[in-house]
């Protein structure tokens, strides 16, 4: 357990203060909370926080670390948070395939209350968003933070809160919708007392973050920051804000929000569509700014830009949650401002891709060779793509035709498995070795596998979507001659199964790759050859070209 | 402009406050006036809350995650309201704490879906969608007739709900537990005592069939049966712009 032994004594003694503490809260859910599902989150805390501290008292009284400790960089965090983001991406693609199998065949469950599609659902989008991704933004920023920093994080037992009290988060949330806890609030289904404890986790990564900028020994705040910084603030903002809502009781896991009806639509919407803006963009546009440019071994193409897109993505992605609620009982006013600036944000989006292409001019020769290099360079060209797609289909009169159809599920894939996976896995696979202190992958080949593995499973997954997508929305809407209706509901659910099929398809190749990514990274771990000392070195003493920290201008 | 993020850039306190005052404003601008503009919610005096046995009911529907499939907001376009009825107005949803608009139609939108089918087509949809219709790929909800309904904490939720602005009254809160078993229960004594609470039009049935239990699905189906009903703004609003 070198973990937990190189941890301060005093961090230590903390550590199991904190969890003893947690150990209680959840007794006394789980003794009080009789006859209610909270008793079972209860017994689950309690669980967990003593599995912890066992071994942290175990370890309590080990001598002091090394003072030499603070000539390296800290990454123990960054380590398990790599490893827990391959588990999470396993797990909740493997949900997320399943259930698109129960919609070519609905009989395929256990036929217990759990494993219906509707508890199955939030599972699998709340798996991929928080558990991989969010995993994956923890993961790096420690790492991006103290590299673009220069400067080790300033203690080692906050980053282990935000990191295992994030998974706890992510646990509660999708235990809670198979035992039937959810607010149902599509992307913020968490009940209560998981939304106030992420706030604590958040309010300690935040600090934590500012701590480390404080200390840095770089003058300038590198535009991977600004990124990650945005990506913790407006996430608070948003989480705090569509989450208020008054619980039936201490002892009672529901709660009923705050606000109803058309106000709480638009709160929902100002969050869920914000949560892919400063979640699924701004953190791993954060990422993008870091990896792709090392990895090209080129400086970021324009520093203007980068500016202008940073700026561009706060102001007006805010803006534009109502072009989810076009021709609803939302006043229109709000739904021409929200159709407005989404056709405007595709400027600064644009802006964005745009300098990470022409970062890698000159370096095209490496993403032809480099799997990881062309991850980070596919995922760019889907995020230009699927920004495109979104501003398109912010437009009231697309819209009409797109809404409450697949091919909204088509658009946020192309976003979530082409731009968001891309540029996790290829930011993974290119700290994986710097971390272990690796000279490479241990299969290469195993990365180009899985390179094609989730290329070809997110075209077929779009493609399949889209057609599915504009075929139900012609169908609801065509007339006959004679004025009627052409064709009734059912028609369009017994026309989309080959689409249905063809996506639970592209799905399972995209799993296949993401389990082709997790051999890798074992194998790695266990039998990759050290690097030498000369590499080891590389990302501590000069990871990052001046050239790439400085603006370029 | 860029000596001046030239300069921004150095100080994360700056960097952190431009952050949040440049993404503060969109959602001031468009959420704060829809609490402040009264046309934004039409006025409906009809329009009455849902009894216990429906909002239990409602629950049922959230905690089953239903509204990843079915939509419950009728968009102003002309096929829409042929297919499904009158748009949806605002005011419908104003004691829905969350909104059940939904994003999705894998199933069909059943904002008007109350008193469309019997009781008994929605407990042998609900229990096999397959049964009643071939081509469904609906889930199977089997354990609704399996599990009582859990009231002890009906009075909570009621009073919870009037804390976030329903106009429950305290007699409502009360009896919430009473009235869920009356509504379900046509022969019982407490029937009149509701109706007396919540209107003549309260629909009091064995909604699952079987009196004297009171089942999930009792709870899921009386709610289905009050989609769309709790006013008829919608009908007389879409009318009276016809006439003009």
């Amino acid at each position: 357990m070198d973990v937990i032994s190189n941890l301060t004594m005093d961090e230590r003694r903390r550590a199991l203060l904190i969890l003893l503490v947690m150990a209680l809260v959840g007794l006394t859910f789980a003794a009080a909370g009789h006859g209610d599902p909270i008793a079972v989150h209860g017994a689950l805390v309690l669980v967990l926080s003593l599995a912890l501290a066992f071994p942290v008292m175990g370890h309590l009284y080990d001598p002091e670390p090394s003072i030499e400790r603070f000539n390296a960089y800290y990454d123990d965090p960054s380590k398990v948070g790599v490893i827990l983001t391959f588990v999470w991406a396993a797990f909740a693609m493997f949900v997320g395939d399943w259930v698109a199998w129960l919609m070519v065949e609905p009989t395929w469950t256990t036929g217990s209350a759990w494993s219906s599609f509707g508890r199955l659902r939030p599972v699998h989008t709340t798996g991929v968003i928080f558990g991989f991704g969010g995993n994956g933004l923890i993961a790096t920023s420690f790492y991006v933070m103290q590299r673009t920093c220069r400067v080790r994080l300033p203690d080692q037992l906050s980053p282990w809160f935000v990191l295992i009290g994030y998974n706890l988060f992510c646990i509660l949330a999708v235990t809670g919708y198979l035992l039937g806890i959810t607010q149902s609030k599509e992307y913020a289904e968490p009940e209560w007392y998981a939304d106030l404890w992420l706030v604590i986790v958040w309010v300690t990564y935040f600090v934590l973050y500012m701590r480390t900028l404080a200390r840095r020994e770089e003058p300038h705040i590198y535009v991977a920051n600004w990124y990650y910084m945005a990506f913790i603030l407006v996430v608070a903002m948003l989480h705090i804000v569509n989450n208020l809502a008054v619980p039936v009781s201490f002892l009672s896991a529901k709660s009923h929000s705050l606000f109803s009806g058309v106000q709480d639509a638009l709160t929902e919407w100002w969050y869920g569509h914000n949560a892919v803006a400063f979640f699924l963009t701004a953190g791993f546009l954060g990422m993008m700014y870091y990896y792709l440019p090392i990895r090209a071994g080129r400086p970021i193409f324009s520093y203007r830009l980068s500016i202008i897109s940073f700026w561009g993505i706060t102001f007006m992605y805010m803006w534009v949650g109502s072009h989810h609620l076009h021709h609803t009982a939302l006043p229109q006013w709000v739904q021409t401002l929200g159709m407005t600036f989404s056709l405007v944000l595709l400027v600064p989006s644009w802006g964005s891709a745009a300098n990470a292409l022409l970062t890698l001019n000159g370096a095209w020769h490496k993403v032809r060779d480099d799997a990881t290099l062309r991850f980070m360079m596919i995922a760019a060209v889907f995020y230009g793509l699927t920004t495109f797609e979104g501003s398109f289909m912010a437009i009231r009169s697309v819209n009409a035709l797109s809404h409450y159809t697949d091919w909204t599920v088509g658009h946020v894939h192309a976003g979530a498995l082409g731009w968001v996976a891309m540029i996790t896995f290829g930011a993974l696979y290119a700290s994986i070795p710097w971390l272990w202190k690796r000279e490479r992958m241990y299969s290469p080949a195993l990365v180009e596998v899985h390179f094609w593995l989730a290329l070809s499973g997110t075209a077929v997954y779009v493609f399949a979507l889209w057609n599915a997508g504009i075929i139900q929305g012609l169908m609801w809407r065509t007339y006959t001659e004679n004025g009627n209706l052409a064709y009734t509901f059912l028609d369009s659910v017994v026309a989309m199964r080959p689409y249905y099929i063809a996506r639970a398809l592209g799905g399972l190749l995209y799993l296949l790759g993401a389990l082709a990514g997790c051999l890798n990274l074992y194998l790695t771990i266990r039998f990759a050859a050290p690097a030498t000392e000369a590499a080891s070195r590389k990302p501590l003493r000069d990871g990052l070209d001046d050239a790439a920290t400085q603006p370029a201008e | 402009m860029f000596t001046l993020h030239y300069r921004l850039e150095r100080r994360a306190i700056g960097m952190t406050l431009g952050i949040i005052a440049a993404a503060s404003i969109g959602g001031f601008v468009e959420i704060a006036p829809l609490f402040t503009i009264d046309q934004t919610v039409e006025a409906a005096p009809d329009m009455r809350v849902y009894t216990p046995l429906e909002l239990a009911g409602r629950n049922i529907y959230m905690r089953e995650g239903c509204y990843a499939c079915h939509s419950q907001m009728i968009r102003t376009l002309r096929d829409e309201v042929e297919r499904y009825g009158p748009y949806s107005l605002a005011v419908e949803s104003k004691y829905d704490h969350p909104m059940l608009w939904g994003s999705k139609r894998t199933g069909p939108d059943i904002a008007r879906l109350g008193g469309k089918y019997s009781d008994e087509w929605h407990v042998r949809h609900l229990l096999d969608p397959r049964d009643v219709v071939p081509v469904s790929i609906m889930p199977s909800y089997g354990w609704l007739m399996e599990n009582d309904l859990r009231i002890d904490d009906l009075r909570d939720q009621l009073a919870t709900q009037r804390a976030v602005g329903v106009p429950y009254t305290p007699d409502m809160i009360r009896h919430a537990a009473d009235d869920a078993y009356a509504q379900a229960n046509p022969d019982g004594s407490g029937v009149k005592d509701l109706t007396a609470r919540y209107g003549e039009a309260t629909t009091v049935r064995a909604f699952d069939g079987t009196p004297g239990r009171l089942t999930e699905m009792d709870s899921l189906v009386a709610y289905l049966q009050i989609l769309g009903r709790l006013t008829d703004a919608a009908s007389r609003d879409t009318l009276a712009k016809d006439l003009e």
